[in-house]
């Protein structure tokens, strides 16, 4: 039988946006697929050493509920939804929302970015992100994690071209 | 039923359950069974479809007490 094969398009920079291309990537090495991720874009900061700049933003998202991971169950029901334009005015939501949002991944036994993203390089997902984005966003080579590979357009269609499965994420 | 290795993946989620299941498969040599544990409800159709497309044999899905006991039987 012919190894399967899966390509993916990471485009997002966010912490939610984070998780589909390793959860997938990985699974499918897990499977047996040989797999492979193209970083641009935004979805370079999927690959930069410090994950911290991985945020998630319920402003301009209004299908993500906001609840608190901690309290009493009745506490924890409650849905925070408020209007996008109150919460643009308030300091720091983001960052609060990320902080719930990473308690949230952590007591649902969901693993972390960097958990899943070295997951991903143990099963040999090869990781290739796009050099135009990199220049264009003024990363360095050195501002991302080691093993992964620099290419083009070109590059992505020499393994996506033969692939069973192609994702744009 | 008669096990080789034990993997315990309660209280993780997807896809943890199927990833620590093939990094445990690949300690077990061919027609050895791995006991897997899990509490991820999710994890009952996902083995039976890492089975079926890995080629492993899964022996037994049983349920108890919102707790899956998995056997499956290495390629």
């Amino acid at each position: 039988m012919d190894t399967k094969k899966m390509a993916i398009i990471a485009t997002k920079g966010t912490l939610d946006w984070a998780y589909p291309p390793f959860i997938l990537a990985s699974t499918a090495a897990a499977l047996g697929y040989e797999t492979q991720i193209f970083f641009t874009f935004y979805g370079l900061q999927l690959v930069r050493k410090d994950t911290s700049g991985l945020k998630v933003s319920p402003l301009g998202n209004p299908g993500m509920p906001m609840k608190m991971p901690f309290g009493p169950k009745w506490f924890k029901s409650i849905n925070w939804n408020m209007p996008n334009a109150i919460q643009s005015l308030i300091p720091g939501y983001e960052n609060v929302a990320t902080a719930l949002m990473k308690q949230t991944i952590a007591n649902n036994g969901v693993a972390t970015i960097p958990d899943l993203r070295e997951l991903c390089q143990e099963a040999e997902v090869k990781f290739i992100a796009c050099q135009m984005t990199v220049e264009l966003f003024g990363f360095n080579h050195s501002d991302f994690i080691d093993g992964i590979e620099y290419g083009g357009a070109a590059t992505f269609f020499e393994f996506a071209g033969e692939t069973d499965i192609c994702l744009f994420i | 039923m008669n096990f080789d290795k034990e993997l315990d993946a309660r209280g993780l989620n997807c896809p943890l359950p199927i990833l620590r299941a093939k990094k445990a498969l690949a300690d077990v040599a061919s027609g050895q069974v791995l006991k897997i544990l899990s509490t991820d409800p999710g994890s009952v159709k996902d083995f039976a479809a890492f089975a079926k497309q890995t080629g492993n044999e899964l022996l037994s899905t049983a349920e108890a007490g919102g707790e899956f006991t998995f056997f499956m039987k290495k390629k």
